[in-house]
């Protein structure tokens, strides 16, 4: 009989994943044994669960490259995914503080929320972490199975329902495409290891004409296009994003599409150099679109849940800009962007889950009339976050921008930054108009029944923190963003 | 290169003979005596009530995706089997059944949640 020899397991490269798991499992125990109507205790205890994850992440940073590979190379917790890995934290974290007021409002107050955010954090990391196909579709796969449920979490509520069905079918199809892509890519190369892919390639540089590896780079390009809500596979973002509780939209706005760019940049940058012409030639048409798609009709939204559904899409559209750059500056830029974006969009989340009430979600931009004289803390919050997503300074938002577009002018794509900034000053449009709402209309509401509570507080803090801070002092976020880029 | 495939063509042609060669000889050769008990659908030996095309409860598709769940999952089960020996010879037995038994765990822990809600209950 053969004996098997022992792949080389290192536990430590998968350390996040797992202590997020254990917590997940063990909360889904606790949540069906205590018999109790309040959830927010599985809130916190996930939230301690997350606060345990930081310490192997912390830990990690800059270690040598032998404890950071595993499990015979199919996973590689670089600064690069370490970097990402803080973003999917921070994002389920301030989530998951917005969660339980939310939850209790709308009747759809079930403690199984708190294991699925973490299985799909975890699914995140392992997307950021994989270096091999088949690791970072398996944590495709957990994160979107785990956010189908997440988007039709309210059970009784139609659009909902929508959401998570909408979401499900486009979710699976796409990933047929992503998975077609790594099929043919694996059937050119022989090898689903993005390293071993890379090695035959540069073994064999006549392959980059073989059609089967062409359509495998387009088809894995689509995949990923779809999860970071790139135009035109952007379709079903404004109604997944407007059907689904807030606290789950803040949630898969940000974590998400850190993850769909960290897998997006490692495979395309490491593993297909080779045809770094043609795909860079396809994301600048991709970036152009995206941009000009969502903000044009972000113009036209008056629900404001669906104005912020297509800034994501504008968004992910700046973020294509670094990824077209595909230099060192660039790349820094879209990590520094997406922690940033993680702040503001999930604290502009956190007020308009404030603004609505029990059946009445109050997401017209008419409904912010004279909010900021009501509540002058909440609304100053509210500016800065929308000051921060225009990329107006000091906010963070203007920081990342200003990287991301002179990555592209550094690498010469000089046009692309152009129709960026003007796609930028074009948004300035619609964020300004909700605060003219804000401050220069009469209120027609009273806003009593908002009631702020020290959780909801303690995540609109972070998130201005989060904002003002780096935005301000970019300095030290910058350089753990240029330590993470792995060229 | 399609040399490698013969087997499985083979089997598929084998396969495809064996369901057709059975039921045409069964027809040619076999007796025929029709009656209205013999010629009356076979449901698990029992008599046909009503029409097959009723609606069902939603109860059914909860227990059978639930089966499908722990079924394949029980299937993972085999495979490990078959190579457990060689990691043995390899001195890593225990290492594998370690791992053997933190996937039993995991899918325990799927067991209770599902037990613990309520959808084994019938009623």
């Amino acid at each position: 009989m053969e004996t098997l020899a022992m792949p080389a397991i290192n536990f430590a490269a998968i350390m996040p994943e797992t202590i997020l798991s254990a917590v997940a499992m063990a909360l889904l125990l606790v949540n069906v044994f205590v018999r109790s109507e309040q959830k927010a205790y599985l809130g916190y205890l996930s939230l301690i669960g997350i606060l345990v994850t930081f310490f192997p992440i912390v830990a990690g940073w800059n270690a040598p490259v032998e404890l950071q590979s595993g499990f015979n190379g199919a996973v590689l917790q670089d600064n690069f995914s370490l970097f990402f890995k803080g973003i999917f934290l921070v994002s389920a974290a301030l989530s998951i503080l917005i969660s339980d007021q939310y939850m209790q409002r709308e009747g759809c107050n079930h403690g199984e929320l708190y294991p699925l955010i973490l299985l799909a954090t975890a699914g995140m990391m392992l997307m950021a972490s994989g270096t091999d196909l088949m690791v970072i579709f398996l944590g495709l796969e957990l994160l979107s199975v785990a956010l189908y449920v997440l988007a039709g979490f309210n059970r009784d509520k139609l659009k909902s329902n929508e959401a998570g069905l909408k979401y499900f079918l486009l979710g699976a199809f796409s990933t047929g495409f992503l998975l077609y892509g790594m099929a043919l890519t694996f059937g050119a190369t022989g090898t689903t290891k993005i390293a071993g892919i890379a090695a035959y390639v540069a073994a064999n540089p006549m392959i980059t004409g073989n059609q089967m590896f062409l359509v495998g780079m387009l088809l894995m390009g689509v995949g990923f296009s779809f999860k970071i809500a790139a135009a035109p596979f952007h379709m079903w973002t404004p109604d997944v994003y407007e059907g689904a509780p807030t606290p789950m939209t803040a949630f898969m706005s940000v974590g998400p599409k850190a993850a769909g760019f960290a897998a997006f940049l490692r495979v395309f940058m490491i593993a297909l150099p080779a045809y770094k012409p043609e795909w860079s030639a396809l994301l600048w048409v991709l970036a152009v679109l995206t941009m000009t798609v969502g903000n044009i009709t972000a113009l036209f939204q008056q629900d404001i849940k669906r104005m912020l559904a297509y800034s994501s899409i504008a968004h992910a559209g700046y973020v294509l800009v670094g990824f077209v750059a595909g230099n060192a500056v660039g790349t820094a830029g879209i990590m520094f962007y997406m922690l940033s974006y993680a702040f503001m969009n999930i604290g502009a989340f956190a007020i308009i889950l404030l603004v609505g009430r029990k059946g009445e979600p109050n997401n017209n931009v008419a409904d912010y009339a004279g909010f900021g004289f009501k509540h002058p803390l909440l609304g100053l919050a509210m500016s800065i976050f929308l000051f921060s997503l225009a990329g107006i300074p000091p906010a963070a938002g203007f920081i990342g921008k200003f990287y991301i577009f002179s990555g592209a002018i550094q690498a010469g794509y000089i046009w692309l930054a152009i129709i960026g900034v003007l796609n930028s000053a074009a948004s300035v449009y619609y964020y300004l108009r909700v605060m003219v709402f804000m401050y220069m209309k009469d209120p027609v509401e009273e806003f009593d029944w908002l009631k702020v509570t020290p959780a909801h507080a303690l995540c609109l803090l972070v998130a201005v923190a989060g904002v003002l801070i780096p935005g301000i002092v970019p300095g030290y976020l910058l350089e753990l963003a240029q330590k993470a880029v792995f060229f | 290169m399609l040399g490698a495939y013969l087997p499985i063509i083979v089997l598929v042609v084998v396969a495809a003979m064996f369901g057709l060669v059975s039921v045409t000889m069964s027809s040619l050769i076999g007796p025929k005596k029709p009656s209205a008990l013999k010629l009356s659908p076979y449901e698990s030996g029992c008599e046909p009530v009503g029409t097959a095309r009723e609606r069902f409860s939603v109860k059914f598709y909860l227990i059978a995706m639930l089966f499908i769940l722990f079924d394949i999952e029980a299937v993972f089960l085999y495979p490990w089997a078959v190579v457990f020996k060689s990691f043995i010879n390899a001195g890593a037995g225990a290492f594998i059944f370690g791992e053997m038994l933190v996937f039993i765990v995991i899918l325990f822990v799927g067991y209770i949640y599902v037990w613990k809600k309520g959808a084994l209950e019938w009623e």
